[in-house]
């Protein structure tokens, strides 16, 4: 593992902490009580869900420890943890039927 | 007296907040060992997981980080994963939005995916609560596990170096968000967001500095917005 250098690990944190903050406060500190239009608050609704399965999925077919080679245990453990967490609703058992999946195929397949 | 019933609220909104305790501590943990494994120091790591107080943006940096990518698009795509913020923010605002500037600026700095859940529903279940009474509550569902979630980011930055390859922690992220994005599936329209964002997110894979994933994270949000739009009008049409 390369050492990140130290200015572009403080500027990210640092420029983190202030961005986040700035994301929080920006309604319930300098809005008050003025609507918002529905159109913004429409795309809002789906931030979270668009996000973060854009950020998961080429990790999950192009896993960076296998160097970007499509792994059977991690998209079978992929498939288990969202299977899970759809019908049940419940993180902690999704992560950890997820994990025991991954755990239990790299065992057998390694 | 207006003082005893804000207690009693801040005790119930702790209450509601505990069960959370079995997210904040493996995922803090996972923090600080994925913060380790990317080569920040202990204050870093300490620094970074207190002031930025925000899990899923903390992981989207750092796997970042260790893909080379530049600063800037850094900042702007983990900021994007916390966008979700300034909605809590926005959501909040009609319950919180008359509280005097210091509580609103605590507030801003203690909301996360928890304390939003929890007090979204309170808020809503009691609408006749006092402005100081939801302060409470929304102050009080956080209080178990903020404290939680930095010990567990020191441990697992002290485990860390120790933890062995072989015990694939590189898929735990996945593994975590995957479990995450199940029970955010409430409607059509957040099933057609997250599609649309993996299939695109999949083809602009290509495009350099990770711009794919801001790509893909607008388009799943303008096809949500749609859906939802095209739901509605079938609703009113039926």
């Amino acid at each position: 593992m390369t050492q990140p250098d130290p200015v572009t690990i403080w500027t990210i944190i640092i420029g983190l902490a202030v961005g986040s903050y700035a994301l929080r406060f920006v309604f319930i500190g300098l809005v008050g009580d003025r609507p918002m239009p529905p159109w913004l608050l429409r795309h809002l609704r789906y931030t979270a869900v668009a996000i973060i399965p854009a950020l998961i999925a080429p990790l999950v077919v192009w896993p960076t420890a296998t160097g970007g080679q499509p792994d059977a245990p991690r998209m079978a453990a992929a498939a288990v943890a969202i299977t899970v967490g759809l019908f049940s609703k419940n993180v902690i058992a999704a992560i950890f039927s997820g994990a025991a999946t991954l755990y239990g195929l790299l065992y057998l397949l390694g | 007296m207006a003082d005893t019933t804000s207690k009693s609220y801040f005790w119930k909104g702790f209450r509601d907040g505990t069960p959370f305790i079995f997210v904040a501590i493996p995922f803090g943990t996972l923090f600080g060992v994925f913060a380790t494994e990317a080569g920040l120091n202990i204050v870093q790591t300490m620094a970074f997981t207190s002031t930025v107080f925000a899990g899923a943006a903390q992981f989207a940096a750092l796997q970042l980080l260790q893909d080379q990518t530049p600063t800037a698009i850094i900042l702007v795509s983990a900021l994007a994963v916390n966008l979700r913020m300034a909605m809590y923010s926005a959501s909040l605002t009609p319950f919180l939005g008359a509280a005097p500037m210091w509580q609103r600026a605590c507030a801003a700095y203690l909301t996360v995916d928890q304390s939003y859940a929890s007090s979204i529903v309170q808020f809503e279940k009691e609408p006749n609560m006092t402005v100081p009474q939801r302060m409470a509550y929304f102050v009080g569902s956080v209080t178990p596990i903020t404290p939680l979630w930095i010990l567990a980011t020191y441990l697992g930055a002290v485990l860390g170096t120790r933890i062995p390859e072989s015990w694939a922690l590189d898929f735990a992220l996945p593994i975590t968000f995957l479990a995450m994005i199940g029970p955010m599936m409430r409607t059509l329209p957040h099933v057609v967001a997250a599609l649309v964002a993996i299939v695109v997110s999949l083809l602009t894979v290509a495009i350099p500095f990770n711009l794919g994933l801001l790509i893909a994270g607008c388009a799943g949000m303008i096809a949500g917005a749609q859906a939802e739009l095209l739901a509605d009008r079938r609703k009113a049409a039926a």
